[in-house]
């Protein structure tokens, strides 16, 4: 089975001397898989996250995703494999003055695709979520909840191949966080490969997938 | 299922618009107004090149047997004869002491010797050289010399010049000063909307999109300065030609109508240095982003 991600000998540190935030980071994450990065608050899982959807450049080592080194990678090449990315951000970052239909259709949009050959699934998609209401508000109108489902539409509306969720059910209820699962199971049941960093113990252990455990920058557990 | 429209990605008003639109404005109002100034510039040159080529001054040194307006007539009488010269009309006393009244007074005009003077009119298609009215004179026994003016044209000649080339120098600083301060705006707006470009750019958006984005704005509020200052540019010159009755606020710089020409292309001029200075300032600092998140 080919790679979606790969880390060889992985070393991160955002200041020259400042310390390393993520040390020898080595593991594979087969296309079409699913796993949990788990990890107590400041191990190094939203920075894992930001090396594969490159949005930084790691200090040492080598990541590969879907056989591009993120080191080596013209702008073209990191827009075409961004494109094939869906990243939930733990800050969401969503945008302001956008409706909340207009976030979400964000990525269909940069990609060129005109609004009447997406309008329709990016509504059904906001229902889905539960957004059907909010369609036309702004982000600070809405709860941290509605933010969160909202970044969630806007990472899988693309049908992206990878799929980075940085503590996707943080802000939502337990129905609506089995709910968000369930939508990942069925992309990644669909080809994409899941990797969704959180301290939810209990949601790992419902879903029974495997995962990776980072304890201050060293993964110390990884799926076989 | 409703079909949405979708909104501007980048945020349609912001606060610092208005400081940028207001700079932007002014400094499109100088470069127009410094072309027209220009213009003016160069049409009194040529106005005042054309009136002194039409025109020769001789003066005549009377032979000891005959007396000065004796000589200047004479010679006037020579002169119209010359092809070239449509009329020569030998200057008397009276009229040279009315010249030089403003300048030396009323009390010592009449002991100052006065030089003989010939004023001749040239045609102005095929005026005599200043050659052939010396050997016409010469050749009549007349002791003159020949002034065709050359020197002065060529003085006012340089002078129309240095004016001319002043105001297509301010008129391209203040259009200079305008793509800095786009160039600043841009730079500032997109350090304002950073995490707005990270999100587009995390998203898929190549840097050829963001810039677009940025560059349109940027060239639609330029254009639309760039007419308001237009605008100004033309009330004052309305302001000039009007108030200033036949001759123009001055005839220094003979304004006309038709300079309103030259504002013709400032919106387009501000919009195309707007976008260029907008593309450039994104494009680098999207390449500075990504040098940084690739080591590249």
């Amino acid at each position: 089975m080919s790679s979606a991600v790969r880390f060889e000998t992985v070393g991160l540190r955002y200041d020259a001397y400042g310390p390393e935030v993520l040390r020898d980071v080595d593991f594979t994450l087969p296309a079409g898989s699913f796993h949990f990065l788990t990890g107590a608050s400041g191990a190094g899982k939203s920075s894992l996250l930001k090396l594969i959807y490159l949005g930084a450049a790691p200090s040492r080592g080598q990541v590969t995703v879907f056989g591009q080194e993120t080191t080596r990678i013209s702008p073209a090449d990191r827009t075409s494999l961004r494109r094939r990315m869906g990243v939930v951000f733990h800050d969401f970052q969503l945008i302001d003055h956008l409706t909340a239909f207009d976030n979400a259709a964000l990525p269909l949009r940069v990609a060129g695709q005109k609004p009447k050959a997406y309008s329709e699934d990016v509504q059904e998609l906001l229902n889905w979520v539960g957004l059907g209401a909010r369609i036309e508000s702004y982000p600070p109108a809405l709860s941290a909840g509605e933010k969160q489902r909202l970044a969630i539409a806007r990472a899988v509306v693309g049908r992206p191949w990878l799929i980075l969720a940085d503590e996707p059910t943080g802000a939502v209820d337990d129905d609506m966080a089995v709910r968000i699962l369930r939508l990942f199971v069925e992309l990644n049941r669909l080809g994409a490969t899941v990797l969704i960093a959180t301290h939810d113990h209990e949601l790992v252990g419902r879903s029974g997938m495997p995962s990776l455990h980072l304890d201050r920058g060293r993964l110390t557990q990884v799926p076989a | 299922m409703r079909s949405y429209r979708p909104g501007p990605l980048l945020p349609t008003r912001e606060g610092r618009d208005v400081a940028l639109f207001a700079v932007v404005a002014i400094l499109c109002f100088l470069a127009t107004f410094g072309a027209m100034a220009a213009a003016a510039a160069q049409r009194a040159a040529d106005g005042w090149s054309r009136a002194m080529a039409a025109e020769a001054t001789v003066q005549v040194n009377p032979r000891p047997d005959e007396s000065g307006d004796q000589a200047a007539a004479r010679a006037a009488e020579i002169l119209a004869a010359v092809p070239g010269v449509i009329e020569a009309e030998a200057l008397e006393r009276a009229e040279a002491e009315r010249l030089l009244r403003p300048w030396l007074g009323e009390a010592i005009l009449p002991d100052l010797p006065l030089p003989h003077l010939v004023v001749v009119r040239l045609d102005p298609d095929q005026p005599a050289q200043a050659a052939a009215l010396s050997r016409a004179l010469a050749e009549a026994g007349l002791d003159a010399r020949v002034d065709d003016h050359s020197v002065w044209r060529s003085d006012v000649g340089h002078a129309a010049q240095t004016a001319t080339f002043a105001a297509i120098g301010l008129a391209g600083l203040a259009a200079l000063a305008a793509g800095c301060a786009v160039i600043f705006a841009c730079g500032a707006a997109l350090q304002a909307r950073h995490e707005m470009v990270q999100v587009l750019s995390l998203t898929g958006a190549t840097h050829a999109y963001i810039a677009n984005l940025f560059q349109a704005r940027f060239a639609w509020l330029a254009a639309v300065a760039g007419a308001a200052g237009a605008l100004g540019a033309i009330g004052l010159l309305a302001a000039v030609i009007l108030g200033g009755g036949d001759q123009g606020l001055t005839p220094a710089l003979p304004f006309d109508w038709s300079d309103i020409v030259m504002a013709a292309p400032t919106p387009v001029l501000a919009a195309g240095l707007a976008a260029l200075a907008a593309r450039l300032t994104v494009r680098r600092l999207l390449h500075v982003a990504y040098r940084t998140e690739t080591r590249g």
